[in-house]
């Protein structure tokens, strides 16, 4: 990482009180100005609500420069239009509004012409859907029009809050190849239990435990360290399967099961 | 025959005063979880708007033709003034503090028809209106007041225009995804506290409205009107689903349908009651409402 340009964004001591719990104790974080930075941790470490902390839709202290600005005490929707796509873990989905509404209300006026051609090019099904309600919709499709939404404008930063998860092996396999593609042109910030997409996926890694950073490094030298990945993921099987890039349809469908299901039992 | 019909165009048109207080209340609760307990006194504000302007006090309007038109179109923007002040000095600043923000509309609830009266005095005064929609029409055998026509018209125009807005602009779809999920509207970049003040306007003017028109229908207007009608606003608001403007279209006429027939079928009184165990009986059936959805 020492060698990369600055990063795009930087947290520094993020802390989250909600209500009596603390729930963030001071994580550390950046995302590189390329490619994936995967963020990691048994469930309960803190990750999801380091996102939401990040975007400021919980309370939270500490620093968080977008681009070398500090963006901490900026309400959210300020701080998306400098440039945010986010695709929340709950997939976010208006169900009510069809999908052309949902993706109309990511549009961002005055801020360029959305890239709807793209979005249909990586997501044909979502043209053909265009007036279905998307609550009508299967989970791997409402998951398209979570990530079509960060795709139409031209943002600096896409975050993906555990985009594969519930969803079939296949479909896994092709959220996983539309991430791959976008982060060849921005970068993403990726929560992942799939260890499959990390390893496909992912330069970088930061791993929270107990709303902490434990550590940060690149991506595949974690996962090739079984006994690392163990303290810090919690999975045994981390390291079995061969490092470096895994092929799509090889790895990313039943090789991923077993390792998520080792660690959800283990929390 | 003639009294059936009577009743029931009595009754909608008292639904359509319902709807033209409840549809604002409905969409301000489904959108942004406030109880609005002054909604009734932004009613009261049109109302006596409207009566201040249509008794001489406004150059230009007065209790006939085109002068009572321009003075319901004062009261109705008094009211939606009224509101959007509310929203911005009363509402937005207590956002964290749900339960200090009820206590607060609550307050301006009951302060708004203390101060009418201390102006204008607690009695009710007679409200001025254009003679020609004092008048009565044949219609099916009833003689019916023109007055409920009126407030029935004044209230399809008021639904067809909000489900226009809902549905064809943007602002409107901000709205309808802001009903199912604020914090997501947010995280897309947009600013859905100007979704809120957009919404309280629309419904102050609508109850604003209400008041004004109102006014034809109750023959006065006195303080304490919007606060008594506000209960059975409530009622519709809860049968229809909140944030549904549908569901209180639906609920506000058979409100008004129940409280007109069983008033005069029973006792006089009774309907009221009859609105409340109806309530409870949808509830028990149905407990989101009719219809649980904005549409």
């Amino acid at each position: 990482m020492s060698t990369s340009p600055a990063p795009l964004l930087t947290v520094r001591d993020l802390r989250v009180v909600i209500g009596d719990s603390h729930i963030l104790h001071g994580v550390d974080l950046d995302v590189a100005a390329r490619g994936t930075t995967a963020l990691l941790g048994r469930n309960g470490s803190g990750k999801t609500t380091t996102v939401r902390g990040i975007l400021g839709l919980v309370p939270r202290t500490g620093s968080v420069l977008l681009g070398g600005e500090e963006t901490v005490r900026l309400a959210t929707h300020s701080l998306v239009r400098r440039g945010i796509g986010y695709a929340p873990e709950d997939r976010g989905v208006f169900a009510t509004l069809t999908v052309a509404e949902n993706l109309r209300l990511a549009e961002r006026p005055g801020a360029g012409q959305p890239a709807y051609d793209l979005v249909h090019e990586l997501f044909p099904e979502l043209g053909q859907r265009a007036g279905q309600a998307a609550g009508t919709l299967s989970g791997g499709q409402q998951q398209m029009v979570a990530i079509a939404r960060t795709l139409l404008n031209g943002n600096r930063l896409i975050i993906a809050d555990e985009p594969t998860k519930g969803l079939a092996p296949k479909v896994v396999t092709e959220v996983a190849q539309v991430l791959e593609r976008a982060a060849e042109a921005v970068p993403v910030l990726l929560v992942e239990q799939n260890l499959a997409v990390v390893r496909r996926l992912a330069r970088h890694c930061v791993v929270l435990a107990d709303g902490r950073t434990a550590h940060r490094g690149p991506a595949a030298e974690l996962l090739a360290d079984a006994d690392a990945a163990r303290r810090l993921l919690g999975v045994g099987r981390a390291g079995h399967d061969g490092a470096g890039p895994a092929p799509a349809g090889a790895s990313a469908g039943p090789a991923a099961h077993p390792a998520t299901r080792t660690e959800e039992a283990e929390v | 025959m003639s009294t059936v019909v009577l009743l029931a165009l009595t009754g909608l048109g008292l639904g359509a005063l319902y709807f033209l207080v409840a549809s604002g209340l409905s969409l301000i609760f489904g959108l942004m979880d406030v109880l609005n307990f002054a909604h009734g006194a932004l009613m009261s504000v049109g109302a006596y708007g409207t009566w201040w302007a249509a008794s001489g006090h406004l150059p230009g309007a007065g209790p006939g033709g085109a002068g009572f038109a321009l003075a319901v179109v004062f009261g109705t923007a008094v009211g939606t003034v009224a509101a959007v002040l509310l929203e911005l000095a009363v509402i937005r600043p207590l956002y964290a503090r749900p339960r200090e923000q009820i206590l607060a509309t609550v307050g301006v609830g009951l302060a708004v028809p203390a101060l009418l009266s201390a102006i204008w005095g607690a009695d009710a005064r007679p409200f001025p209106g254009p003679e020609a929609l004092s008048g009565t029409v044949g219609l099916l055998g009833a003689e019916v007041p023109l007055n409920r026509l009126v407030l029935i018209a004044a209230a399809l125009v008021v639904l067809a225009a909000l489900r226009l807005f809902l549905g064809r602009t943007r602002h409107g779809l901000v709205v309808r995804a802001g009903v199912e999920d604020r914090a997501m509207v947010t995280a897309l970049g947009i600013d859905v506290r100007k979704a809120f003040t957009l919404v309280f306007a629309i419904g102050g003017a609508a109850a604003a409205l209400g008041g004004a028109i109102g006014g034809l229908y109750f023959g006065s207007v006195d303080p304490e009107q919007g606060t008594s009608l506000l209960i059975f606003a409530f009622v519709v608001v809860v049968m229809g689903g909140m944030g549904s403007l549908t569901g209180a279209a639906l609920a506000s006429v058979a409100v008004g349908l129940v409280q007109q027939f069983a008033n005069y079928y029973t006792t006089a009184g009774l309907g009221d009651l009859a609105v409340v165990v109806l309530l409870a009986a949808l509830l028990l059936i149905r407990p989101r409402g009719l219809t649980g959805r904005l549409a």
